[in-house]
C-alpha cells in the first residue's frame, strides 16, 4: 500500500455520531426502541400517559446514581458505595430538616455535601492511598450503610412538618413530576461537563492511559479525587430525590442500588476498563432497565423472573461490548 | 561545525549493586542526528533517562547550550526543550490526536473550566502544517497505525519547542514504507536545526540517517565516530569489545545419536514470531540469541502454549502434537522457565517443598484429594540435595532464598514433573556471578543426563559458553544458525541486527 493511500485512509473523517462507543450506543438505542415497540404492541396499557410517567419516575433516582457512576467508571474505577451513600445523604437531609428544624434549602445542601464528602473520602483512598477502587468503595459502602442506621436510630425520619419537601421530587408541571426534570436536567449538565470541560477531558485521559496522563504533567491525584467527589454529589442528589419521593428518609434502603446503576452505565456502552463512555448511553441504559421492568410487570411476568431477565440483559450488553472490542 | 546543544561529561550512575554508568560522555550538536549504540544493558537508556530527568546522575555535568544545568525531573527537561519519544508510546488511545498533543496544556475559553476545542484543533493543525503532516487533529489515536502514533508523539515533543529530540528504537514497529516516512521527517527536523539522538540496533539504518555514532559498552563510553568514516563491522566490534571469555566450549556428545526430541515447523504468531523452524536434539543445549524484542521469549511462550499461535507445527519425539495451553505442553514433557521467576515461575510466599511439587500435584495426592505430605517432602529433599539448593530445610519460604537458589527450585519443579525438554529464559538474570557458574554446571549435568534445553539469553558470553548450537533471531525471524565452533560475538551480533526485508504487501 502506498503511503498516500494509508494517509487517506487514516484521515477520512467519520461522522460525529460514529465516534466513541457509537456502535454500542446505537445498539442500546435500537434495543430501547425495540422494547418500547414490543411492549406497546403487547399491551395497550404500556404507552398510556400515566405508565410512561411511571417509567420515567422509576428511572429518575437510579438514573441520577448512574449519571454519577459514569464519571468514575470512565476513569476505569468503580464506586460501589453510591447506593448507601444515597441513603446516608437522605438521612442527613432528614437530620437537618426534621431533627434540627432548619430550612429545606439547608437540608438539600446538607444532603449534597454529605454525598460529596463520602466521594472525597473514597477518591482520597483510591488516588492518594492507592487502595483499589473496588475495596475502597466497598468499605465506604459498609461504613455509610452503618452510619445511616446509627444517625437515624434505625428508624425512618419523616418530613411530615415540612410538606414542601415532598414537592422537590413529586411536584408536577403538566402532570410530569419534578424528579423527571431533575434527572434530565442533570443528564444535560453531566453531558456538558464530560464533553466540554477540562474535568471531562482528564476523566477520559485517566481511563485511557493513566501513566501517560501523569507523565504529561497532569495532577492525576487531584482530578481523580474530584471525579469521585462528583460521583458522590450525584449520589447525594439522588438521596434527596428519594427522600422527597417517599416523604421520609429510610435508613435501611439503598443497598443494591449501586449495582443497578452500574448495570445501567454498562448497558449504555461505557466500558468498565475505562476510557470510553457517554452520558447519553447511560440515560438510554437506565431507561432500558426501567422499561424492561415495567413492561414485564404489565405482561404479568412474575417479579422473580423479571430480575432474572434483567440479569441476562446486563450479561448480554457486556458481551456485546467485548465482541465489539475484539473486532477492533 | 554547528553549535553544541548538549554536552554530557563524566556521567556516573550507581544502582543498588550495579554501576550502570561509569564516567560516560556524550555530545549533541544542533542539526545532527547522533546515534547511540551498544548491547542490551550497555547504558544507553540510563544515559538518556538522566538527560530527560527520569534519573538523577550521581556525578558528572550536563551543559546545555553553553550553560551547566541540573535536570531534576522530567518537567525540567521539557522546559529546557529536551523531548523524548519512548519505545513504548505514551499516548491515550481514547482521546483525539489534538487532545493527546495538548494534554495538560489545553487551551480554555473565557470560563477556565471550559475547553476551547477550536483553538486546540487549530493549533494542532498549524503544527502539522509546519511538519508537512497530513493528519486530522480530530482523529482518535486508537484509529491510527503505530507509525502515525509515533508522528503524533514527535508532534507533541515539537510542540514544546524541543531543540533536542531523543528517539528510542523508533523503527522497531514500523514497516519499510513507514520508516522512509519517519526518515523524511527526521531529515526535515535536522534541517531546522533540531539535534536528534537516535537509539537503534539496526546498523544499516545508522548508515542511512545518522551523522555520528557514539558506542557504549558495559556502562562505559567507548568512542564517537563519524558515520561516513566507520564501517558496520568496526562499530559491531566496538560494541562487543575484545573481551576474553572462558572459551571452554561445552563437551558435545557427538556420539552421532542425533535424536530430534523437538521439532518446530513454520511457527508464526502475529508480528512477534514469523515463520520460525528449528529442531532440538536429545542432550543438546540450543542457545537463542538476539536483541531485546527479537521474539525469542515469544517463540518459547508459543511452543509452551502460553500464547495462541497463528500457524505452525510442533513435533515432540517425532510425533505431531497439539499444544493449546501450558498443560498440554507439560504433558508432552516441555517445561518453561520464565525470565521473570518471581512473577511467573515461583510462589514466592510459599515454601520450597510446595514450589517443587506444584506442577506435579497429581502424583502427590491420594484418590480423595489429600496431599501426601511425606512423599512431597522426600521428593523435595531429594532435589534440594541433587541440585545443591542452599536452604535450611524444605519448609523455607522461597522468597528468603538467593536468586540462584530460586532458579534451582524452578528447575527442580520441572524435573519433578519429569520434563525432558526445558526452555529456560535468561537462566542467570538477577543471579550473582558466583552462582552463575553453578547454574551453568547444573545445566551441563542435565543435558548429560539426556535432558534437552533451549536457552534464551541476552548475554553473549553465556550463549557462547553454554550452547552446542546457536540460533539468532531478529524481529520475529530466525536470521542465522551457528555451530558452537563457528560462533563469535561478532557473528552473532551481525545476525541479530539483520533485518529481513518485508515482502511487499
Amino acid at each position: 500500500m502506498k503511503l498516500a493511500e494509508v494517509q487517506n485512509r487514516v484521515s477520512v473523517r467519520k461522522p460525529v455520531f460514529m465516534k466513541t462507543g457509537a456502535t454500542q450506543k446505537l445498539l442500546a438505542f435500537a434495543s430501547l426502541i425495540l422494547l418500547v415497540v414490543f411492549f406497546s404492541l403487547s399491551s395497550e396499557n404500556f404507552l398510556r400517559f400515566d405508565n410512561v410517567i411511571g417509567i420515567m419516575l422509576s428511572t429518575a433516582v437510579i438514573g441520577v446514581l448512574a449519571l454519577g457512576s459514569t464519571f468514575v467508571i470512565i476513569t476505569g474505577g468503580i464506586d460501589l458505595s453510591v447506593g448507601t451513600v444515597m441513603t446516608f445523604a437522605s438521612v442527613m437531609t432528614g437530620v437537618v430538616i426534621t431533627f434540627w428544624g432548619l430550612p429545606i434549602p439547608l437540608g438539600i445542601a446538607g444532603g449534597i455535601l454529605t454525598g460529596a464528602l463520602c466521594g472525597f473520602i473514597s477518591g482520597w483512598l483510591v488516588a492518594k492511598m492507592n487502595i483499589p477502587p473496588f475495596i475502597a468503595t466497598l468499605g465506604m459502602m459498609m461504613v455509610t450503610k452503618g452510619l445511616s442506621l446509627v444517625v437515624s436510630g434505625t428508624k425512618p425520619i419523616y418530613f411530615n412538618d415540612t410538606p414542601a419537601f415532598s414537592k422537590i421530587a413529586m411536584g408536577t408541571v403538566f402532570k410530569v413530576p419534578f424528579a423527571v426534570f431533575i434527572f434530565f436536567g442533570l443528564a444535560i449538565i453531566a453531558s456538558i461537563v464530560l464533553s466540554k470541560t477540562i474535568i471531562g477531558r482528564y476523566n477520559f485521559a485517566l481511563g485511557s492511559n493513566e501513566e501517560a496522563t501523569r507523565l504529561s504533567g497532569v495532577n492525576v491525584t487531584f482530578w481523580k479525587i474530584l471525579i469521585y467527589v462528583i460521583t458522590g454529589a450525584f449520589a447525594g442528589i439522588a438521596g434527596i430525590m428519594m427522600a422527597s419521593r417517599l416523604n421520609s428518609a429510610q435508613p435501611a434502603l439503598g443497598s443494591g442500588y449501586e449495582l443497578e446503576a452500574i448495570a445501567a452505565v454498562v448497558i449504555g456502552g461505557t466500558s468498565l476498563s475505562g476510557g470510553q463512555g457517554s452520558i447519553l448511553g447511560t440515560v438510554i441504559g437506565a431507561l432500558i432497565m426501567s422499561v424492561l421492568t415495567n413492561g414485564l410487570r404489565i405482561l404479568s411476568v412474575p417479579q422473580e423472573w423479571q430480575v432474572v431477565i434483567v440479569g441476562l440483559v446486563v450479561i448480554g450488553a457486556v458481551y456485546a461490548d467485548i465482541l465489539r472490542r475484539r473486532k477492533k | 561545525m554547528s553549535q553544541i546543544l548538549v554536552s554530557m561529561d563524566g556521567i556516573t550512575k550507581q544502582f543498588p549493586g550495579v554501576l550502570a554508568l561509569d564516567q560516560c560522555r556524550f555530545e549533541l550538536r544542533a542539526g545532527e542526528v547522533h546515534a547511540l549504540v551498544g548491547e542490551n544493558g550497555a547504558g544507553k537508556s540510563t544515559m538518556m533517562k538522566i538527560l530527560t530527568g527520569v534519573y538523577t546522575k550521581d556525578a558528572g555535568r550536563i551543559v546545555y547550550k553553553g550553560k551547566e544545568v541540573e535536570i531534576a525531573h522530567t518537567k525540567a527537561a521539557q522546559n529546557l526543550g529536551i523531548g523524548i519519544i519512548h519505545q513504548e508510546l505514551q499516548l491515550m488511545p481514547d482521546l483525539t490526536i489534538a487532545q493527546n498533543i495538548f494534554i495538560g496544556r489545553e487551551p480554555r475559553t473565557k470560563f477556565p473550566l471550559f475547553l476551547d476545542d477550536n483553538e486546540l484543533n487549530g493549533r494542532t493543525q498549524a503544527l502539522f502544517e509546519q511538519m508537512n503532516l497530513k493528519l486530522d487533529p480530530r482523529t482518535l489515536v486508537s484509529e491510527l497505525t503505530v507509525a502515525k502514533q509515533q508522528m503524533v508523539e514527535i508532534a507533541k515533543a515539537l510542540s514544546f519547542k524541543s531543540e533536542v529530540l531523543i528517539m528510542d528504537e523508533p523503527t522497531a514497529a514500523l514497516t519499510n514504507a513507514e520508516i522512509d516516512e519517519l526518515f523524511r521527517m527526521i531529515t526535515q527536523l535536522r534541517e531546522q536545526g533540531v539535534g536528534i539522538v537516535y537509539i537503534s540496533h539496526r546498523m544499516e539504518e545508522l548508515k542511512r540517517i545518522t551523522d555520528r555514532i557514539t558506542v557504549m559498552r558495559d556502562g562505559c563510553y567507548v568512542d564517537t565516530v563519524r558515520t561516513d568514516e566507520a564501517t558496520i563491522d568496526a562499530i559491531i566490534s566496538m560494541m562487543v569489545g575484545r573481551q576474553i571469555y572462558s572459551t571452554s566450549k561445552p563437551s558435545i556428545d557427538g556420539s552421532g545419536q542425533q535424536t530430534k526430541v523437538l521439532e518446530v515447523q513454520r511457527l508464526s504468531r502475529g508480528n512477534a514470531v514469523k515463520d520460525v523452524s528449528f529442531h532440538l536434539n536429545k542432550g543438546e543445549i540450543v542457545g537463542f540469541a538476539g536483541l531485546m524484542g527479537a521474539g525469542r521469549t515469544e517463540v518459547a511462550r508459543a511452543i509452551f502454549g502460553a500464547d495462541p499461535i497463528d500457524s505452525g507445527e510442533i513435533l515432540v519425539n517425532g510425533k505431531s502434537v497439539s499444544i493449546k495451553g501450558p498443560n498440554d505442553a507439560v504433558r508432552c514433557g516441555i517445561g518453561y522457565l520464565s525470565e521473570d521467576r518471581k512473577q511467573f515461575g515461583l510462589l514466592v510466599d510459599m515454601d520450597v517443598k510446595t514450589n517443587i511439587s506444584i506442577a506435579s500435584y497429581r502424583s502427590f495426592r491420594n484418590p480423595f484429594g489429600w496431599m501426601k505430605q511425606a512423599k512431597m517432602e522426600r521428593n523435595a529433599e531429594a532435589h534440594v540435595a541433587s541440585l545443591k539448593i542452599k536452604t535450611p530445610n524444605v519448609d523455607q519460604k522461597v522468597k528468603f532464598l538467593s536468586g540462584g537458589n530460586q532458579q534451582k527450585v524452578v528447575i527442580g519443579k520441572w524435573l519433578t514433573r519429569d520434563c525432558q525438554i526445558l526452555m529456560i529464559d535468561e537462566p542467570t538474570r538477577g543471579i550473582d556471578v558466583g552462582a552463575k557458574s553453578e547454574i551453568y554446571k547444573l545445566l551441563d549435568e542435565l543435558v548429560q543426563q539426556g535432558k534437552s534445553i533451549i536457552m534464551i539469553s541476552s548475554e553473549l558470553p553465556e550463549i557462547l559458553r553454554m550452547s552446542h548450537r546457536i540460533i539468532v533471531m531478529c524481529e520475529g525471524r530466525i536470521t542465522g544458525e551457528l555451530s558452537s565452533a563457528e560462533a563469535t560475538q561478532e557473528a552473532i551480533m551481525k545476525f541479530a541486527t539483520m533485518r529481513v526485508e518485508e515482502e511487499a504487501k
